[in-house]
């Protein structure tokens, strides 16, 4: 009996592979290095592990390499090409605010020693020795990489073991925050059960749809539901329970009620993260399985996931209006935005002449616009401070605009984005998913996007008029932030006023690569 | 490689604007004032060279995937707008030099207020020159920005609310807009193959008549929001109210004019049978906005306010010009938006410097200010005058053709209309004579230490002298905008109706 020996394209899994022999080289570091090199050496390791996947990216798509990977598990095609750039870039981007130590007294953002108990002696010993979770690097590294292959898997089971690569740092990583610790691992517990929770549901979705195919394939989902062998009961309920999992990635209502805490609870680079770059890979997953694996049953799922896009930003617009508190506030508007994402997946498919956006472009173009911003806005919520830490209630920020002119008005064009105002990417990202609702058939969904976006509009305003036209607030301060602040900011918001004013060659960049490999 | 003028146009208080985001502290009025001449400047030769045929359309690709493109070009009515943006800016930053001396009335220094005012001033000619749907709607929603800050950085002790209000409205028209755009690029992309937003383009589309309509009816929400009109006019009032006059010059006499210039540029010409149908809707609604907006004036107790109510009168004469679907009554309109941006900054601006020395802007306040200060009330009387069209202000020809061009569709409309012109007799008299004439009350003696100064002087003559000017010469400017005012119905398919005693000599 012979074994033939499993292929494996490494040339094209480089860009993954570098990152999780990254994330483990960084286990090591903890291991082996003494304590006070640490901290460099994981940033170090981290910026180059980036670099090096991104750079083997753009030679692969040099190559023009495209194709089915690691034994049909793994697809590179043109939005994995995408969504792994966009998240390298993302992922270097809000991983580096982690490392910010200027602003709190030489400390990061996280907790000194996770395992004490707040409030202990424990914790105050750890801090006065100031001792620091440098593992948070690799920790974040790996749940890159689990987000990577859940963008990019061509199957359900590869993309289950992804979703959990990649939600376990982050449940981790939530729990550790320096201030309002017992928020934190509130946040973290909610975070882990609500999680697990939504993972059963994906697990047993699939079950059911590998009964139904036969296969945990995309492609073979998509060949059973062409030339069905059962009934379509078990294929419905199947494809709810799977929806269900992605859509809790997602945010979307009425699976988001984690998102508002856990954001507010996490430590705010985390937030940062958590904001793009999970929701980035949850939605480029998910399309990829609504649309390949379930695309010839778009009947049975665009009405349903249409009521789902506008019950989201219905819910999130609704509630970031009565928020006092901007990084509550900031959650419940990616509520909204998974919403207004969810639009441009209902209008899907629509047979589109070449060279123009069609849906799939759409989206990476809106979660692209959306990130830089997203990316910038967490970035400077940590740069506003207080006696006690951050301050992140809105009157806290009042003012802001005359002690702080610079930042205030970055943080009121970042706004300005996420409202779709014209001239900023926001607007080009709305106008992308808007007009491919529209060619889908879905024109009343369009009318309801217009309508909550004046809702959600309302709210970044009002973060704009309390920063201009509030009386300063004597006690808060914008900190002296060092450049691992400042670089995700200065890159955000550039990008986000790049997009807005020439976005032709990204859009077209994703024109030629919007098409999944089936 | 031609010379792209439009751009240049409006690239210059865009520099302008960028200038002054750098500390120049002292200079920064100075700077601010000479791209504004700058302009001024610019957009004449710019008129020079159209009127003497120079084809100055600009066609760039923009964003090759949604078919949008850098399209600029230039008519009879972007002309005036474009001449009446470039002429009011410079005077109103003449205007508002002194407002920042006094530290107490205001928060943002005088750079902030120049460099958004130049910084709408470029938006706003690019708001004009758009020949690309996409690139009008950016720009449309894109000149709240600045107008916003100006509303509530600047102002009375309610300005963060009005400039929310004003900010929500807009907003809310734009939005609808873009349902509407969205649903043009639909609608181009299915009919031509190919996205495209030029509005050349666009105009030979053809429509199922409900498409039409609710496409239509998008555009439509905007402009009537931003035109003001009765019912949605309630911003403009507190926005006047609260901003300082410079800034209410350019909200009323510029930003305001973008609903009805969009109404002729796109709602007539993309979707003229729909526009039709609107047609006895939009008259109605203009009636009201006639006469709702000149009793308000009657009564309003806010000088102020009383000039914004005004105004919601006089657009109901420019959008009943429009809906008459008559040559006279289009160019009509097309003059009187020029001719209001000037009268209703005149208007604005000395009634500001009056309200300034009286430091109230209630009409109460005053009374027998013309004995203290004759020029300043006399100056007032002009404007007003200007105001109620008096023959011999060019507001007389353009509200007789709008009358005129009404008249020869819907007698009754015109006679109804024409109520509305007693009113402003009504409204600007009784003002006048409630804060000019009269006993000299003792605070008024005691705040017009001093009448019209060198600066206010040079601010109000410029105005009243193109006030009468295109009063006695009206024929300078309706040259330019009757081609237009005929190519727009033409293309609308719409011609005039043949007067009735026409048709018997025939």
């Amino acid at each position: 009996m012979t074994i033939a020996a499993p292929s494996f394209e490494w040339l094209e899994l480089s860009p993954l592979l570098i990152v999780l022999v990254g994330a483990c080289i960084g286990v090591l570091f903890e291991a082996v290095l003494p304590r006070r090199w640490r901290f460099n050496a994981q940033l170090a390791l981290l910026v180059v592990t980036l670099v090096a996947a991104f750079a083997m990216l753009l030679v692969n798509w040099g190559n023009g390499a495209t194709g089915l990977l690691a034994m049909g598990s793994v697809t590179l095609d043109g939005p994995a090409y995408i969504a792994w750039g966009a998240l390298l870039v993302f992922g270097l981007l809000s991983i580096l605010v982690f490392a910010e130590r200027q602003l709190d007294n030489g400390a990061t953002a996280f907790a000194a020693a996770a395992s004490s108990v707040p409030g202990s002696n424990l914790e105050a010993d750890a801090s006065a020795a100031r001792l620091e979770h440098s593992e948070v690097y690799p920790l974040a590294l790996f749940s890159l990489a689990g987000m990577m292959v859940f963008a990019a898997s061509n199957d359900l089971l590869t993309m289950f073991v992804a979703l959990e690569v990649m939600s376990l740092p982050l449940y981790l990583m939530s729990a550790m925050a320096r201030r309002r610790r017992l928020l934190s691992q509130e946040a973290g517990l909610k975070y882990f059960l609500l999680g697990a929770f939504s993972s059963a549901f994906f697990l047993f979705g699939m079950a059911l749809l590998y009964g139904y195919a036969g296969s945990f394939e995309l492609r073979a989902i998509d060949a059973a539901i062409t030339a069905p062998t059962y009934g379509p009961g078990i294929l419905y309920t199947g494809m709810a329970m799977l929806a269900v999992g992605v859509l809790f990635k997602i945010g979307a209502v009425p699976f988001h009620s984690w998102i508002p805490d856990v954001y507010v609870g996490a430590p705010t680079p985390v937030t940062g993260f958590m904001a793009i770059c999970t929701k980035l890979a949850a939605v480029a997953g998910g399309a990829r399985v609504f649309f390949v694996a379930l695309g010839a049953e778009r009947w049975a799922w665009q009405p349903v996931l249409a009521v789902i896009a506008v019950l989201t930003m219905a819910v999130g617009a609704v509630l970031a209006l009565t928020q006092t508190d901007i990084k509550r506030m900031l959650a419940y508007s990616s509520v909204a935005h998974a919403g207004f994402l969810l639009v441009a997946i209902v209008g899907a498919l629509s047979e589109v002449p070449g060279g123009q956006v069609n849906s799939v472009g759409a989206i990476m173009f809106y979660l692209i616009a959306y990130g830089f911003a997203v990316v910038a806005a967490f970035a400077i919520l940590t740069m506003v401070r207080g006696n006690a830490g951050e301050v992140n209630t809105l009157a806290g920020w009042s003012g802001l605009g005359r002690s702080n002119p610079v930042l205030a008005g970055i943080f009121a064009f970042l706004m300005l984005s996420f409202a779709g105002i014209p001239l900023t990417g926001g607007f080009i990202g709305k106008w992308a998913v808007f007009s491919a609702a529209w060619r889908g058939g879905y024109a009343w969904l369009v009318l309801a996007a217009v309508v909550f976006s004046l809702v959600a509009a309302y709210f970044y305003i009002r973060v704009i008029v309390v920063m201009f036209f509030g009386e300063p607030n004597r006690s808060v301060v914008v900190g002296r932030a060092s450049g691992m602040t400042w670089v995700p900011v200065a890159v955000g918001a550039a990008a986000s006023v790049y997009l807005g004013l020439i976005p032709g060659p990204l859009l077209d960049l994703l024109a030629q690569a919007e098409v999944f490999l089936r | 490689m031609t010379i792209p003028w439009l751009t240049l146009l409006g690239l210059i208080p865009l520099l302008g604007a960028a200038v002054l985001c750098f500390p120049v502290k002292e200079i920064a009025k100075g700077i601010g004032m000479a791209f504004a001449l700058l302009t001024a400047l610019a957009g004449f030769a710019v008129a020079g060279l159209s009127t003497s045929g120079v084809d100055l359309t600009e066609r760039v690709p923009w964003i090759p995937s949604f078919g949008a493109s850098w399209a600029l070009g230039l008519d009879g009515m972007s002309l005036m707008m474009v001449l009446l943006t470039v002429v009011l800016t410079p005077l109103v930053l003449l205007a508002e030099w002194k407002l920042f001396d006094r530290e107490s009335t205001t928060r943002w220094s005088a750079q902030v207020f120049f460099a958004l005012v130049l910084f709408l001033e470029a938006l706003s000619l690019f708001v004009f020159l758009a020949d690309d749907v996409l690139l009008f709607y950016l720009f449309f929603e894109a000149t709240l920005i600045p107008m916003y800050f100006l509303i509530g950085g600047f102002g009375g002790p309610r300005r963060s609310y009005a400039a929310v209000k004003f900010l929500l409205f807009s907003l809310a028209g734009g939005l609808i807009m873009l349902f509407s755009v969205v649903g043009l690029y639909g609608e181009s992309t299915t009919q031509l193959g190919a996205p495209t937003f030029l509005v050349g383009e666009l105009a030979k589309l053809g429509f199922a008549p409900t498409t039409e309509m609710l496409l239509m009816v998008g555009f439509l929400i905007a402009f009537v929001i931003k035109a003001p009109m009765v019912p949605v006019h309630t911003w403009l009032p507190t926005a006047a109210e609260e901003s300082t006059p410079g800034t209410s010059v350019l909200l009323v006499g510029v930003l305001d004019k973008i609903g009805t210039f969009g109404m002729i540029k796109f709602c007539l010409v993309l979707f003229p049978d729909a526009s039709r149908q609107a047609g006895p809707v939009m008259i109605v609604l203009a009636l009201v906005s006639i006469l709702y907006g000149a009793i308000a004036a009657i009564g309003s107790k806010h000088l102020l306010r009383l000039v914004a109510y005004t105004s919601v009168s006089h657009f109901g004469f420019m959008v009943l010009g429009i809906y008459t679907f008559t040559t006279t009554g289009v160019s009509g309109t097309i003059f009187y938006m020029l001719n209001h941006g000037f009268s209703t900054a005149a208007l604005f601006l000395v009634l500001g410097f009056a309200v300034s020395r009286r430091g109230s802007a209630l009409v109460a306040s005053f009374g027998g200010v013309e004995k203290v200060a004759p020029v300043l009330a006399g100056s007032v009387l002009l404007a007003g005058l200007s105001g109620l069209a008096l023959p011999g202000m060019s507001s007389f020809v353009s509200e007789f053709m709008v009358l005129a061009g009404t008249w020869s569709r819907e007698p009754w409309v015109a006679a109804v209309a024409a109520l509305g012109t007693v009113l402003a007799a009504v409204y600007i008299l009784l003002m006048y004579q409630r804060t000019m004439t009269g006993p000299v009350t003792d605070q008024v003696r005691e705040h017009f230490t001093t009448d019209l100064n060198r600066r206010e002087r040079w601010v109000v003559v410029p105005l009243i002298a193109v006030i009468l000017f295109l009063g006695f010469v009206p024929q300078a400017a309706l040259t330019i905008i009757e081609p237009t005012a005929v190519a727009t119905l033409g293309q609308a398919g719409i011609s005039d109706p043949v007067p009735p005693f026409g048709e018997e000599a025939q």
